[in-house]
């Protein structure tokens, strides 16, 4: 399936056969794709000429195609692209979906697969008979509808949006075998549109003596939580769109607090009270949860920003390759703290590291989709990903995390991932 | 053309300027859709509670009434002591967490009693969150803070003597991207 590459293009540069990342800016290169079960991808033929010809004249050329449609939906042959909703414990509203990364490609998540973390179900929200209200330390206490909402100016910008407690069982002793998503996939990356915040918080007249904001939700949790005032008057955005269509109810329609780059509680879905005030009201949600508890028996607090992290998600647990080729490495690498500087990938399990392809644009707290070429020759590897933001921040390997934090701390993994591809092609999630 | 002109613009520019400085109050370049809310309307809204008791309506509890009131609408899903089912475990010896002993229940983990009042008024119970009043509230923190073993079960829980209480992990944070 290689394209026309003579054998010293394909000369390895670093272990384990990975190949020069600038072999898939050249035309003409076929990359194969690992499979994804359920997914197979089928040959080009068959040998039975019978079968053959009835690839060349599908019945699909002989009828009118179905009709016209007002809301289109994915291919039903694309049904098994869904959500892995998370065991929930009682009550039912309380609990996660995670997105399946393993299935999807560019750096854009379809709305219906961003994921969720409900604290008390989905509220189902009249945007008639929403308000968002901003008082506290402001020269006036205001109320808005969504309708005015709409009609201010606004501004778009491309932003993941993880999860504190993303990736969490790479706490766990043992590594988890499941598919990368329902791993890793409290993460999701959207573009969100919306008011500048500090246009609504100048409109009210922030008192100088104010230093935090308390957002506060429209969910039968009234989930609340602190945020300082300079982050929201820097760059967050009162969203009222999510890639070009108003909110899903599940990201919080018909009003959701987007802080770029901050872990995910803090984008409070179904805003509809920001209490402008001079402390934290220490909720539930940055005291009891969404603090990192140390091994001296202190936590950390106010872990807002969600560091740089990488993944691979292709190859990628529960995916086998067909036999040794030319094959490419792909994934996903994003940093609360600004823009992605670089992607390492590794076939050696970290002995040897080689660049990654970014595709572009390279955007600030977005995610950045990395590709890597790699000649796999049918024998063991270890594959892992290494990202560094522009500020210089590089993404650890676990054990460095783990002496760092212990394993109680729950929340912020950021770790890098390890898949191991064997002999015939199976790729395990493991520590290494 | 007249000398007088451009001392005209300059009057001009310095009303522009002073206009500037009045947007600061109130930047005449955005749409000032929102309407004013008096006092009483903001109050009907506001619902945060500060560690300082800020927030706190009237009323009060103790941990016998608290008792009751756990059994009949939390023990299903926290267990009959607290120990955690369904839902999450609530009662911990009064000790701050250790590596040997990383309990995040309240009295090793909360640092402060008045989250305990704030959470429930919000959500609990899940399935009839804003069913309870005041004074059942009061008594629910009551009988949590007493099964934590950080009051005695007497101890009238209310909006003064709630923020007074010093939970066991008060200082065991370390804020990381922003100061208290």
């Amino acid at each position: 399936m290689a394209g026309k590459f003579s054998d010293c293009d394909l000369t390895p540069i670093a272990g384990g056969g990975l190949l020069d990342r600038r072999l898939l800016l050249k035309s003409g290169v076929v990359f194969v794709a690992a499979a994804s079960s359920p997914t197979c991808f089928a040959h080009a033929g068959t040998g039975d000429p019978q079968q053959d010809a009835n690839w060349a004249d599908p019945p699909w050329l002989h009828q009118t195609g179905g009709p016209f449609s007002g809301y289109g939906t994915p291919s039903k042959y694309e049904k098994y692209v869904v959500r892995n909703i998370g065991g929930n414990r009682a009550p039912a509203g309380d609990g996660v979906s995670w997105t399946p990364l393993e299935y999807l490609e560019g750096i854009v998540t379809p709305s219906g697969l961003h994921f969720e973390r409900h604290h008390n179900g989905v509220p189902d929200i009249d945007p008639k008979q929403h308000r968002l209200v901003i008082h506290g330390r402001v020269r006036q206490a205001l109320m808005f509808t969504v309708e005015n909402l709409l009609r201010y100016p606004m501004r778009s910008q491309f932003l993941f949006i993880e999860c504190g407690g993303n990736s969490n069982a790479g706490w766990h002793e043992e590594p988890i075998q499941r598919p990368v998503g329902s791993f890793h996939g409290l993460v999701s990356c959207s573009e969100w549109t919306g008011v500048p915040l500090s246009v609504l918080l100048d409109e009210a007249g922030v008192d100088p003596s104010a230093s935090w904001v308390i957002a506060e939700g429209a969910d039968a949790n009234l989930l609340n939580v602190s945020l300082p005032l300079s982050k929201l008057m820097d760059d967050a955005i009162v969203a009222l769109y999510q890639n070009g269509e108003r909110l899903r109810p599940e990201n919080g329609y018909p009003v959701r607090l987007v802080v770029p780059g901050w872990e995910g509680i803090t984008n409070v879905k179904w805003l509809r009270r920001l209490h402008v005030t001079d402390q934290p009201a220490m909720t539930r949600n940055e005291t009891a949860k969404y603090t990192e508890l140390l091994p001296s028996g202190k936590a950390r607090m106010f872990t807002f920003v969600m560091d740089a992290k990488s993944l691979i998600t292709s190859p990628s647990p529960g995916q086998t390759l067909k036999g040794p080729n030319i094959y490419e490495i792909h994934g996903l690498a994003w940093s609360g703290r600004g823009k992605i500087a670089k992607v390492d990938v590794s076939a050696d399990g970290g002995k040897s590291w080689a660049e990654a392809l970014l595709d572009g644009p390279v955007m600030t707290r977005c995610f950045t989709r990395f590709r890597m070429p790699w000649k796999w020759n049918g024998e063991p590897a270890v594959l892992k990903s290494r990202a560094t933001d522009e500020t210089g921040y590089v993404q650890p390997e676990r054990d460095v995390l783990i002496k760092e934090r212990g394993r109680n701390g729950y929340f912020h993994y950021n770790a890098i991932a390890s898949w191991a591809v064997d002999e015939d092609g199976e790729v395990r999630h493991v520590y290494s | 053309m007249s000398i007088l002109k451009p001392t005209s613009a300059l009057v001009l520019l310095m009303c522009v300027a002073l206009a500037g400085h009045a947007a600061a109050q109130n930047n005449p370049q955005t749409p000032h859709l929102g309407t004013p809310m008096s006092k009483t309307e903001v109050a009907k809204w506001d619902l945060t509670v500060f560690p300082d008791g800020r927030g706190l309506p009237p009323g009060h509890g103790t941990a016998k009434d608290g008792r009751a009131i756990y059994l009949q609408k939390c023990a299903s899903c926290h267990g009959d002591e607290g120990q955690g089912a369904t839902a999450e475990d609530l009662v911990s010896g009064p000790h701050p967490p250790t590596a040997d002993n990383p309990s995040k229940a309240i009295g090793s983990y909360w640092p402060y009693a008045t989250t305990i009042f704030d959470f429930i008024r919000r959500t609990m119970p899940p399935a009839a969150p804003g069913s309870l009043s005041s004074d059942e509230i009061y008594a629910l923190t009551a009988y949590l803070l007493a099964a934590n073993k950080i009051i005695a079960e007497s101890d009238e829980i209310n909006a003064l003597s709630l923020p007074k209480i010093k939970m066991p992990n008060r200082d065991g944070f370390i804020p990381i991207d922003a100061k208290k």
